[in-house]
């Protein structure tokens, strides 16, 4: 209790403050403008959160990161266009919905839903944290690489159809942290003789440019258009109310979520879909689904907004990004010599209390700002989308030019953002490109330093976790290629399935 | 219609058009680093393989050729799709964006932060088409607030502009702090 009390000491300051109201109602406004996802604006913010202290960047990171899905739900139900990735299956039934006149009611619940499934998520992890205090000292550098390479592997196989193309892009992330002077025995690594390839790539610069110019880059290539949203009439207050009648389904999605959000290299989607499968097996009316039903739609909701708090777990405990938001936030941790890992529950647990204390704050002020900011919103969304890529591509200036002053990180930048538009138009998945880049490193240090007390190859998992953790790696291979056998037996056919739900890539 | 019916379906993803020239393009990329692997990386004498520091490029160089070859595989033996070229041409017309953020780039070490940005806005939101007044008033204030949120409050490290040197002194340490 002493530490928790502690870690709410940490949040009494006046920038923290400024940093919670900047997050969460700048994240609200970024999700909701279709086009804008938490990705691009965490990329661009990313170099100008490393003048602050950690709690306070960490801050706005993270309150942009939850509350973008709260945004992303209102242009999902008035427009049938998801402000960001995950409000994908949020149009299936809010959508409907408003066609139906019951616009007010699908947004009340969209956000009551987003609420209980943020909280629910913070509420867990706080109770959780002791027992990870206790679990992350065990883990040591083999059991890093492992979990590392199971990330991995999970982000290469969630993208099924296209894990060749995942496979390809996440070892080409490997490849990219491997570019430059090794910092152990000193030897070079693909630098043909360019100064300017020494010092390797930055994860940042490529990451604006894979996730921020070239969504600048698609803007402008791509013909200009505006979207109008009708205005919402009536309090949503009261018809938040009715979620409490959905409470189980509201519950079971959080539950997903903050399962899903653990596993490094799952996330939203999987924890959307499975609480939404589960919602439809489970209701009394599950042809509504898909028609505007409130229960899918709090199910997507409920499970998405779940997801931030539960996906800083492996981050936090272990130093290992999940995904490519929390890989995001990893560089502001080393910049400011705060490393994540099994030392920072044992020796700075007051700061991770104090990163939930703030997620649960970001949350409250969120929907207290959309209660009353519904209809402004609506206003802000219709910027020309051309004009919205001009604003990304002189906002992307300041992320890459702040990092060093350099014209070749720019022109690095800009090489990755096209290569970005073009996964992106191909609707092929960038995440592992960056997934590739972050646990590239991470396990080529760990397996080095575990290679010193190895003798024989069995020594690597003669540890229980460890034994664990190759077991769980085995596992999700024969798993996948059992689904893959059963699928070509069973002889699902594509046609009626729905191909558009995947171009999520270009949000 | 949520006609996704397996875990799996949610994750599959369709080809598009251009699919097969990115493929193309990827696969001679990995050959380049492949003919150049040895060249590039150096094997130390003693140590274990894990631990070697060529062990981490060929793993990644050699996984990334085998994924790119399945995946044009894969791409070959699909369906041919129309509006490759249109496709590819739309990939190529990116080009001009990357050069107009670069001369962006260029231009504020120059002319200074806060007149670039104005400049850069305006200028380019003419090149998109936008002829009204108001617009290009927004693309201005735009300008300004980015400088003074990033630059005059955050103090992001964006240099001063070589023409402030020709402003009187006091002025142009107010702007090189501010703009």
């Amino acid at each position: 209790m002493e530490t928790l009390f502690s870690g709410v000491e940490l949040l009494l300051r006046w920038d923290v403050a400024l940093a919670l109201i900047v997050g969460s109602v700048g994240g609200v406004i970024i999700g909701a403008i279709p086009g804008v996802g938490a990705a691009v604006a965490i990329a661009i913010l990313l170099p100008a959160t490393f003048s602050l202290d950690p709690i306070v960047g960490l801050t706005v990171l993270l309150g942009i990161y939850g509350s973008s899905m709260y945004g992303g739900s209102l242009p999902a139900i008035l427009i049938n266009t998801p402000g960001t990735a995950v409000n994908a299956l949020t149009t299936y039934d809010g959508y409907p919905m408003t066609k139906r006149g019951e616009a007010r009611r699908a947004l009340a619940l969209a956000y009551s839903a987003s609420f209980w499934g943020g909280v629910f998520g913070i509420l867990c992890l706080i109770f959780l944290s002791p027992l990870l205090a206790l679990v992350a000292p065990h883990f040591g550098s083999r059991e890093i690489f492992l979990a590392a390479l199971l990330g991995i592997i999970l982000v290469v196989l969630a993208h099924r159809g296209q894990v060749f193309a995942a496979g390809m892009l996440a070892s080409f992330g490997i490849l990219l942290h491997t570019v430059g002077l090794e910092p152990v025995k000193y030897t070079r690594r693909f630098t043909f003789d360019q100064t300017w390839l020494t010092g390797g790539f930055d994860l940042i610069v490529v990451v604006l440019g894979l996730f921020a110019l070239s969504q600048a880059f698609l803007l402008l290539v791509d013909k200009d258009s505006t979207p109008r949203a009708q205005t919402v009439e009536g309090s949503l207050f009261d018809g938040m109310k009715e979620l409490w009648l959905y409470k189980r389904v509201a519950t079971a999605a959080g539950s997903f979520g903050v399962v899903m959000g653990m596993i490094p290299g799952v996330g939203e989607f999987t924890a959307q879909f499975l609480s939404y499968t589960y919602a439809r097996k489970t209701s009394q009316e599950p042809e509504k689904f898909g028609d505007g039903a409130p229960e899918g739609l709090i199910a997507s909701e409920a499970a998405n907004n779940a997801v931030p708090a539960a996906a800083m777990i492996p981050l936090l405990a272990l130093g290992i990004p999940g995904e490519a938001l929390t890989a995001m936030m990893l560089s502001v941790f080393y910049v400011h010599n705060v490393i994540p890992g099994p030392q920072l529950f044992q020796n700075q647990l007051d700061f991770v209390y104090a990163l939930y204390i703030a997620m649960l704050l970001l949350n409250v002020i969120v929907m207290v700002f959309l209660l009353f900011s519904t209809n402004l919103l609506t206003k802000i969304i219709q910027i020309p989308t051309r004009f919205l890529g001009m604003v990304i591509l002189t906002l992307s200036f300041v992320g890459v030019y702040s990092l060093r002053n350099s014209i070749v990180d720019c022109a690095i930048a800009s090489a990755f953002g096209i290569l970005g538009l073009i996964l992106k138009r191909l609707n092929l998945p960038i995440v592992p490109i960056v997934l590739g880049m972050v646990l590239g490193g991470i396990m080529e240090v760990k397996l080095r330093t575990s290679m010193i007390r190895v003798k024989e190859p069995l020594d690597f998992v003669n540890r229980p976790i460890a034994a664990f953790l190759a077991l769980m790696i085995v596992l999700v291979i024969v798993m996948h290629v059992r689904t893959l056998i059963k699928e070509h037996r069973d002889k699902l056919t594509n046609a009626d399935q729905d191909h558009d739900l995947h171009d999520s890539q270009q949000r | 219609m949520m006609n996704a019916r397996t875990l799996q379906d949610l994750f599959k993803r369709y080809r598009r058009p251009g699919d097969l020239v990115f493929s193309v393009f990827f696969l001679l990329f990995c050959v380049f680093m492949l003919s150049n692997l040895e060249d590039q990386t150096t094997w130390v004498k003693g140590g274990k393989l894990m631990a070697q520091p060529a062990f981490w490029p060929y793993l990644s160089v050699i996984s990334m050729a085998v994924f790119a070859t399945l995946h044009l595989i894969s791409g070959l033996v699909s369906p041919v799709i129309a509006g490759r070229w249109t496709e590819v041409a739309f990939w190529l017309r990116s080009i001009e964006y990357a050069v107009w953020f670069l001369a962006y780039v260029l231009i504020v070490p120059i002319l200074g932060y806060l007149p670039g940005t104005i400049l850069f806005t305006i200028i380019l939101c003419l090149r998109l088409g936008y002829r009204q007044r108001r617009t290009l008033i927004n693309a201005a204030l735009f300008a300004i607030v980015v400088v003074v949120l990033f630059k005059s409050m955050l103090q992001v490290k964006v240099p001063g502009g070589q023409i402030y040197e020709y402003l009187p002194t006091t002025l142009r340490s107010f702007m090189l702090t501010y703009f």
